[in-house]
């Protein structure tokens, strides 16, 4: 199984811990990867704000580069996989459109005509490898240990451009994730909600109150972490956390959030330094803990 | 065709704003079932005590907005036998966002409202010459978008923004000021544009979290229109926002590097002179670093970034 890797801005920036425990986790998993030092940044719908052609034009270069090495894109950030998806759905639809976005490639010799996809980790991991294949890989089981879901906006919306109707098992990955290394999922209304991070810089008031909110009522529920396949969610629900519980009197800042790799190097026995646990603003200590007092086997 | 329906209850007389109860019913339903004829099965031959709001029964009059398994949908145009092949329980609550009245029914009060605030009427500077204005259909087909708008609150029910933010103009409200921005015989554009830049609410709150887009049912796409909007107010010159900071950054760096740059585009989003925003900006620095992870100052650059800087010059040469 071979990918063209797309990490994402955060993973190759301010979130380094994600890219480490993907690759490392990637390892265990026999996934191979070159990644796609020359694409762009997919503009994370702030591009498209201004100029929505423009965006599809990097996010179509960074498909056809893949669709050059005959390979797959391999993302890891849900924000990433939305903003792809959408602009390879308006492609798909309109023959004139893909030409056009096209003319825009053809300078340097690239051109896309529709044969590669674009596939989170998380989607990579019920679809492609399987719960079975997958539960080979761990070391341990965390029975008794509460896990909320937060899957970040693009990986759910807008539902038509993510193909969930030919793959409706998409929607629930997260939970099937948890499930699979033997967490409690721990449901709540906020898991498909927005974390706020998009309007952090510019109203952060309404920002915060989103993450006090969905940590908040997370910890209330009982979960021991968060776990999420979104970087932008895991700056703000990790980085602003304590501010945000503060401010809004949600109490304190004890909601670990937990990259997706990061939980899955967790129960393959990966030492928590190269998972980069410790880099978090929110404290892991407590969750890892838990986590090591389960005996492997 | 057997049908299981978990209903949101709440009576106003004998019980307190925030309270519910929940009710379940098994019905024998018709196999081309909506849920709302569940509901009004329910009604009829159940329990006349539940109250609903419903008129025509086929997705035009936007009466019927409710949240079922969790979103919000019309209930007369959402049919059972697709939506729960399996016989699992439906749940049916009143729309979010909304104060409540009783069982299923909120009150559209704050809704209109805030239509209201928008302008919802054509302001031309001057009468007619002829009685009346014409506008071509070319110039009005853009505006079929939004003028699809059935006024049912899907939207405004299921906002992220509006959970935490009574002020927020909203979805709904927001769609139908675009449809005005745009509309050819208004001459208030540049006005209606500034004032929903400027006001507390308005286009630059939204997160852009697509809930608006997923529930609606007549494809308004409120979001598109408000992102538009933006790019509206920018162009008439309303640049005075950490909004069009944050845009202009971000667009900068990834045509610069092909990637975020983003220490600085936090840094310009706050802007150069908003001390205390910078200031709490060092502090999520300086905490990152002690935690072994440096905000990214020198910014990661894509290898491709010269042929991605000619994308942009490109793209940017004819835009004008």
């Amino acid at each position: 199984m071979k990918f063209a890797f797309y990490p994402g801005c955060v993973a190759r920036g301010a979130g380094p811990e994600l890219f480490d425990s993907a690759v490392a986790v990637m390892d265990r998993l026999g996934i191979e990867w070159v990644e796609l030092t020359g694409a762009a940044c997919t503009g994370a719908g702030v591009l498209q704000e201004k100029d929505q052609k423009l965006g599809d034009i990097l996010n179509i270069r960074t498909l056809a580069m893949a669709e050059q090495l005959g390979l797959p894109v391999l993302t890891i950030c849900s924000t990433c996989q939305g903003v792809m998806s959408q602009a390879d759905r308006r492609v798909r639809r309109d023959a004139d459109y893909l030409e056009e976005i096209n003319s825009y490639l053809a300078e340097e010799g690239l051109s896309y005509s529709g044969n590669t996809t674009v596939k989170h980790l998380l989607w990579v991991l019920v679809e492609d490898i399987g719960v079975e294949t997958l539960q080979k890989t761990f070391v341990k089981e965390l029975s008794g240990v509460n896990l909320a879901p937060f899957y970040g906006c693009y990986i759910v919306r807008p539902s038509d451009a993510l193909g969930f109707d030919e793959h409706p098992e998409r929607q629930t990955s997260l939970e099937t994730v948890i499930e699979a290394v033997g967490g409690t999922v721990v449901d709540f209304p906020g898991k498909t909600a927005c974390c706020g991070f998009p309007i952090l810089l510019i109203n952060q008031r309404n920002s915060l109150r989103m993450v006090a909110n969905h940590t908040g009522t997370a910890s209330e529920l009982g979960a021991d972490a968060m776990v999420t396949p979104c970087p932008l969610c895991h700056l703000n629900l990790d980085g602003y956390q304590p501010k945000a519980r503060r401010q809004n009197n949600r109490g304190k800042a004890d909601l670990p959030i937990i990259h997706l790799p990061q939980l899955l190097g967790l129960v393959m026995g990966i030492d928590t330094k190269t998972l980069g646990l410790g880099k978090h603003l929110v404290n892991t200590r407590d969750i890892v803990r838990k986590v090591d007092s389960i005996p492997v086997g | 065709m057997q049908a299981k329906l978990k209903v949101s209850r709440f009576d106003p007389e004998t019980m307190g704003q925030g309270q519910r109860r929940w009710d379940e019913f098994e019905l024998d339903v018709h196999p081309s079932a909506t849920v709302l004829d569940a509901l009004i099965q329910i009604r009829e031959e159940v329990d006349g005590t539940l109250s609903l709001r419903c008129a025509c029964r086929a997705s035009i009059c936007g009466s019927c907005g409710m949240r079922v398994n969790g979103d919000a949908k019309l209930v007369c145009k959402t049919r059972i036998v697709d939506t729960f092949k399996d016989g699992e329980t439906i749940v049916v609550e009143p729309m979010g966002n909304q104060a409540i009245i009783k069982d299923l029914v909120v009150s559209l009060d704050p809704f209109f409202d805030k239509v209201r605030q928008v302008d919802p009427y054509l302001q031309p500077d001057a009468e007619p010459d002829q009685g009346e204005f014409v506008a071509s259909n070319d110039s009005m087909v853009n505006l079929l978008t939004a003028m699809n708008c059935i006024m049912c609150g899907a939207c405004v029910s299921d906002c992220t923004v509006l959970e935490v933010d009574e002020a927020f103009i909203g979805p709904a409200a927001l769609a139908k000021a675009w449809r005005f921005v745009e509309d050819p015989r208004d001459d208030q554009r540049d006005e209606r544009l500034k004032e929903l830049n400027d006001v507390e609410g308005g286009i630059w709150d939204c997160t852009r979290c697509f809930k608006c887009v997923e529930v609606c049912p007549k494809d308004v796409a409120p979001m598109d229109r408000i992102m538009e909007m933006r790019d509206m107010a920018i162009e008439a010159g309303n640049t005075n926002t950490p909004g069009y900071r944050h845009t202009e950054s971000f667009n900068k760096s990834v045509k610069k590097h092909g990637r975020l740059d983003e220490a600085r585009l936090a840094v310009e989003s706050a802007g150069y002179t908003n001390v205390p925003r910078l200031i709490d900006l060092a502090e999520i620095g300086i905490r990152s670093t002690l935690k072994g992870k440096m905000p990214p100052i020198v910014p990661h650059k894509a290898d491709d970034k010269e042929k991605i800087t000619r994308i942009f010059e490109r793209v940017e040469s004819e835009r004008k």
